[in-house]
């Protein structure tokens, strides 16, 4: 397992790209932990599979260092850097063997047989395939296809890390439950190091130490699933975090009051604001909560989605969401109030900080 | 109106659908259900006419059109890959159908002009889709099959190859779109929870039968059997099986619960109930006071809530929480059912409190 070292990582497609400043990829300095489990999370194009190449070999850095464990590796082939990867699409040998598919990679570095059945037997059981290990592979599903490769990717004991690319987009929802938990606990296990590029925010937060939200080539938030939700530190990760995303409005400040519209909203400090152009407030929908007194709103849409309801709303002429538990009765002349400690300004899109009371 | 009368289809001596009745109604948004290889696509052709089925009839407003081929129906299409044709632009992508039936400009022209403004694509008109992104190629594949003014619109997974917040952001939009046209609206997914977004009417699909077909939240509320419980469930249901005894249900270990009232007239003896990870707590309620003893095997944090996943006599529950709930593996803890929320199922499998109701 290996400690990863992004230094002053940038990458351009081309070199006139690279001369007009045109980074696909911006710059990226972090040190990530020896068995850390990591996702990068964001929409197409915002750059995370850009990284993930960088750190596998495939792609060469237009600028900056990749080191692992303190060795620079940024001139060795993917093949050399020792890692383990699962791509999107399962990647079998359909002529072989459940059981065969497994065994490949460790068969290919000379690992005893013994041990290759031990730790072959080890993986069917964790990925359920222990039933089919003498089928070939030909005529399996997609979604068993893709276990294969994911048992592949973790058969290995001696690999620097194990990076992920959208593993479980071909899989079933409920299968995806049971392989998300059991790769959860595999990494509790074994203390692999392990990079997960997805756009799914549920992968991401419940496979994660620390999920690296990227937005538009640069990386706009590294953090655990609960800073990411209660404190997002953009608004796009606000946005992208949470179903429905944080509600985001215009807004002024004035000491520690904001106002939104005609209203007044006390807040938990006054904003430590330095002549930023664009405020705005940052509440989640859970954090709104929905009664008698308050402030008004107007109804336009109550989505009931089984274990909740999503309220769409309007709220000084914004949209608003708002969520409440299933059994929640919605009054006929609504308000709401907002949890002060939920609440955050954010200013030119990035959250400022607060001076205590 | 569709209507499907006994519709089966047969292949290689196996059934792909069971012999189906289904009656969907015009304007109205139809979700079939289920996993992958349940037969959702398979059924989707034979209503579309790519495939003749074996046994059965179907009839469009009335007319059997059972013998007729997709290109005398009129079916529009949209798949999980972005089809659209790469050399025209996203206007002639979207005016296409229209060429083809011999329109006018002037009415092509106000047509492309309606769906690109409901889908959001009037910027990108003059674009050919493979510069655009993928949730605007999708648009476009979406908006082509609007202006075809089909009878029925079938769309086999069409979010399943967008980014998480684009599926969510069309998602929230697409019931809009189905109401303002007159159309059969079919859409197949693997998601629950995209069913339950959705809306409108769901057919849940295992193994080549439909299980049940109806309101959307009414079968997520109601399932009449177990498979189809199971099958509307994200977080995976719980289940546990128990032995009813009067006003207890007796559990392994020696655990014991009350009947809930809506349970009360189910007959004594051995039956499945089953709930839904967030009726599953870490603390006692007034509805959820009697502590059963679980051991833990991985937490799983989702910002603002957490999947706790423990076993209990031999059986795999998930609870979902409020909150951040990190416990360590291989702990003892005290769950508790909310018991109100309780489904139960005979050994068939069958509801006994739809039976319940149906009786009452």
């Amino acid at each position: 397992m290996a400690r990863i070292n992004l230094d002053h990582i940038r990458h351009a497609y081309s070199p006139a790209a690279r001369a007009a400043g045109d980074y696909a990829l911006k710059e990226v300095h972090h040190e990530w932990a020896d068995g850390g489990a990591y996702a990068l999370l964001g929409p197409s194009g915002c750059g995370k599979t850009t990284l993930l190449n960088i750190i596998s070999g495939l792609i060469n850095p237009s600028d900056g260092k990749i080191l692992f464990d303190g060795v620079d590796v940024t001139n060795l082939s993917t093949q050399a850097r020792n890692i383990a990867q699962v791509f999107q699409f399962p990647v079998v040998y359909d002529t072989m063997s459940v059981y065969d598919n497994l065994a490949f990679p460790l068969r290919n570095r000379h690992v005893p047989e013994d041990q290759v059945h031990r730790r072959v037997t080890e993986i069917l059981e964790m990925t359920d395939l222990a039933a089919m290990a003498k089928k070939t592979a030909q005529g399996l599903t997609a979604d068993q296809k893709q276990k294969i490769s994911l048992g592949r990717g973790l058969v290995r004991a001696d690999v620097n890390a194990i990076l992920f690319d959208e593993p479980l987009t071909v899989i079933d929802p409920h299968m995806k439950w049971v392989l998300r938990s059991q790769l959860k606990r595999l990494h509790r296990q074994s203390g692999f190091t392990m990079v997960y590029v997805t756009h799914d925010q549920t992968e991401a937060l419940t496979f994660a130490d620390k999920v690296v939200v990227m937005y538009d080539g640069q990386i706009v938030q590294i953090g655990t699933p609960a800073e990411l939700f209660e404190k997002p530190s953009h608004t796009f990760v606000g946005y992208f975090i949470g179903s429905p995303g944080m509600n985001v409005l215009p807004a002024a400040v004035n000491g520690a009051t904001a106002t939104v519209g005609d209203q007044s909203i006390a807040l938990p400090g006054a904003p430590k604001l330095s002549g930023q152009s664009r405020i705005e407030l940052g509440i989640r929908p859970e954090f709104v909560s929905l009664g008698r007194e308050g402030m008004p709103i107007s109804i336009s849409k109550v989505e009931d989605i089984g274990r909740q309801k999503i309220i769409r709303t309007r709220f000084c002429d914004h949209p608003m969401s708002i969520v409440v538990a299933e059994d929640t009765d919605i009054p006929s002349d609504p308000k709401v109030t907002f949890a002060p400690q939920a609440i955050g300004i954010y200013a030119d899109s990035w959250r400022v900080g607060m001076e205590a009371k | 109106m569709l209507e499907l009368k006994n519709i089966s289809k047969m292949a290689g001596g196996e059934y792909h659908i069971y012999p189906t009745d289904l009656t969907l109604q015009r304007g109205s948004l139809n979700v079939l259900l289920g996993p992958t290889l349940s037969g959702k696509t398979s059924l989707m052709r034979l209503m579309a006419g790519l495939d003749k089925p074996t046994s059965g009839t179907i009839h469009v407003d009335g007319v059997d059109v059972t013998g007729q081929p997709v290109q005398q129906r009129n079916v529009a299409m949209v798949y999980q890959q972005f089809i659209n044709y790469p050399a025209l632009t996203v206007y002639e992508n979207i005016a296409s159908p229209m060429r083809i039936a011999g329109k006018d400009a002037a009415t092509i022209d106000r047509e492309v002009h309606k769906a690109s403004e409901l889908l959001r694509l009037t910027p990108y008109l003059q674009r050919t889709p493979l510069s655009l992104s993928g949730g605007q190629q999708q648009r476009t594949a979406l908006a082509r099959a609007l202006v075809k003014k089909a009878t029925l619109v079938l769309l086999d997974e069409p979010l399943a190859n967008l980014d998480y917040k684009l599926r969510e952001e069309l998602r929230e939009e697409l019931p809009k779109i189905f109401a303002q046209s007159g159309a059969i609206f079919v859409y197949a997914t693997t998601e629950p929870s995209e069913a339950l977004l959705l809306g409108g009417n769901t057919a849940t699909l295992s193994e080549g039968r439909v299980t049940q077909f109806g309101e959307t939240i009414a079968i997520y509320r109601q399932p009449v059997d177990l498979l189809t419980a199971k099958t509307f469930a994200d977080p995976p249901l719980n289940t546990l099986g128990l032995v009813k005894s009067g006003q207890r249900f007796l559990l392994a270990d020696r655990h014991v619960l009350d009947v809930p009232t809506h349970l009360a007239g189910v007959a004594d003896g051995p039956l499945t109930v089953a709930f839904h990870p967030h009726h599953l707590s870490l603390s006692a309620t007034p509805y959820a006071a009697k502590p059963l003893q679980a051991r833990t095997l991985v937490s799983e944090i989702a910002g603002s809530e957490s999947f706790i996943h423990v076993e209990f006599a031999g059986a795999r529950w998930v609870i979902l929480a409020h909150g951040i709930h990190d416990i360590d593996p291989d702990k003892e803890i005290d769950v508790y059912i909310d018991t109100r929320h309780l489904m139960a199922f005979d050994a068939q499998g069958l509801s006994l409190l739809a039976h319940a109701s149906m009786a009452a």
